[in-house]
């Protein structure tokens, strides 16, 4: 029974991390149709920007307030990773709307470029980020049966930002925006909807999601240069199946893939547990192409 | 109101559009006629800013807007209906709706008004757009177009694929609507333009071939012109 509920939260603690990874994903791959290679990268970007801040903490700060790094760290990297988004939307993103496979192979040089930056930058070895005191240890069911708070932690913020994404998109009047020019872009900039900002603004706040999860992952691992490149293919994984462009089917993407793949780990090992679930997702896109949540509507076109 | 001067428009390589002015006035409805391919559609999007307007001068009031972004002109005040109608399927009604004052932020709230003129979408207020049929889209793309108050409502074939007791309904909307702003439609249906057309003017090939008043144009050339 013990090691059932471990089983269970442990995959759950992983759909959490693949969803943190995923959001801003779901946001430039599903709702932009833009694929992202560099996704991964600004995950990078946000688990080295959590790094420095570490540092300068620990320079500069007393001893006492080290912990609170924890909070600048989660800010600075959502704000450094949309930076880059911005710049790399401004200059690159933007001329490659409608040319899938030409943004693919863009991305794919970006990443490259960022990860060597951050191997010039950083070095090649692996970092390693403290986590702060208050994260560690964990929470005592029973004798036998302990949760990391570090993996509530990063489960909460998972769903902090899962509803912070969900009501912007679904109740302010930036979200229906960016709804609108994702749905039909000419006829939204025939409403007054000034089409170039909400690009602009959407694959930022995307980028930023992406360093937000960066941020989380500093506390569970260490971290590289190529530590984005772990996350690109399952990340992507988790929107596809989900469906494109839907936020619930994003979370039941990692959830699928988070909860299934835990479970085939512990059933089998760690790389028949990979290849079982992606069978699974080969299986399921095979029945519903368009991944759980496709978008469907009355309408004739694509 | 609204005036283009020597509008060309190319796709890519090809000229659609070979130096069309036209002109547009409140309190009249004018109508573009003309058969299929002959620019019609392309001229709307002309004006909207969708397509490329390598000469020519389009003025809102007298000011130049062909160097404006297309989400510049809504704002200077034009409505626009596309073909097809482009309702968003996955946004409710309300959605819609709300979409349509991004041009006039003035506008706070949804006019009670525009209710009486379309009392259907009271109703399905909170129904996705895409569930609507074809009539009450095309009622929902007009509501749009006319809750930011533009200067000019332009329209392109608000009849198609339509029913008959909708488009009437349609030509009674529009000729309330003149009174406020100009309305200019793109339309092949002839009944429905001699009916509420104060000027028409005739396309084909990308030039206008005729214009004047509905009772004034040559009907047997008009009728030549528009059938094949």
């Amino acid at each position: 029974m013990e090691t059932f509920i471990m089983q269970i939260f442990n995959g759950i603690s992983v759909s959490s991390i693949y969803l943190l990874a995923s959001l801003g994903l779901a946001i430039t791959f599903g709702l932009m149709g833009v694929i992202n290679m560099a996704h991964g990268e600004f995950i990078m970007i946000g688990a080295y920007t959590a790094y420095v801040v570490q540092n300068l903490f620990r320079a500069y700060l007393p001893a006492g307030v080290f912990d609170a790094y924890v909070f600048v760290a989660i800010v600075a990297s959502f704000f450094t990773a949309a930076l880059f988004g911005a710049v790399l939307e401004r200059l690159m993103i933007c001329r490659l709307y409608g040319r899938t496979e030409d943004s693919l192979l863009v991305t794919w040089g970006v990443s490259l470029v960022l990860q060597q930056l951050a191997r010039s930058i950083f070095g090649a070895p692996n970092v390693g980020v403290d986590s702060p005191s208050f994260l560690a240890g964990n929470l005592r069911i029973t004798s036998t049966l302990a949760l990391p708070y570090k993996r509530i932690f990063i489960l909460f913020i998972a769903l902090i930002c899962l509803g912070g994404v969900y009501a912007l998109m679904y109740k302010s009047r930036q979200g229906r925006n960016i709804r609108a020019v994702m749905q039909n872009r000419n006829m939204a900039a025939s409403l007054g909807v000034n089409t170039r900002r909400i690009d602009s603004v959407t694959f930022a706040m995307g980028s930023g999601l992406a360093g937000l999860a960066g941020c989380t992952l500093t506390w569970i691992g260490p971290i590289g240069p190529t530590l984005g490149t772990n996350y690109i293919v399952d990340t992507f994984m988790t929107v596809v199946v989900g469906g494109a462009g839907s936020i619930l089917g994003t979370v039941l993407g990692s959830g699928f893939i988070g909860i299934g793949g835990t479970a085939f780990e512990f059933f089998t090992n760690a790389s028949v547990g990979k290849v079982l679930i992606f069978a699974c997702i080969i299986l399921l896109l095979q029945f519903r192409p368009k991944g759980i949540f496709a978008v469907r509507n009355r309408a004739l076109e694509d | 109101m609204l005036q283009l001067e020597y509008v060309k428009a190319t796709y890519g390589e090809g000229t659609v559009l070979h130096n069309v002015s036209l002109e547009a006035r409140e309190g009249m409805v004018t109508c573009l006629v003309g058969r299929n391919g002959a620019g019609k559609t392309t001229t709307l999007r002309a004006i909207m800013g969708l397509i490329d307007t390598p000469s020519g001068e389009i003025y809102l009031d007298g000011e130049s807007i062909i160097h404006r972004p297309t989400y510049d002109r809504a704002k200077a005040g034009i409505g626009y209906v596309p073909q097809g109608r482009e309702i968003f399927p996955q946004l409710t009604v309300k959605e819609n709706l709300l979409l349509g004052m991004e041009a006039n932020r003035k506008v706070k709230e949804i006019p009670e008004e525009l209710f009486e003129i379309f009392p259907i979408l009271k109703e399905f207020l909170d129904r996705k757009g895409g569930d609507l049929s074809g009539g009450q889209q095309q009622q929902l793309a007009i509501a749009r177009a006319i809750i930011s108050q533009p200067k000019v409502l332009v329209l392109d074939e608000p009849t198609e694929g339509i029913q008959p007791s909708i488009i009437q309904e349609i030509g009674q909307v529009i000729t309330r609507l003149k009174s406020k702003m100009a309305v200019l439609i793109v339309e092949q249906y002839l009944e429905f333009v001699m009916e509420i057309a104060d000027y028409c003017y005739v396309l084909e090939n990308g030039r206008i071939i005729m214009k004047g008043e509905p009772e004034n144009l040559d009907q047997e050339k008009l009728q030549a012109t528009m059938s094949l």
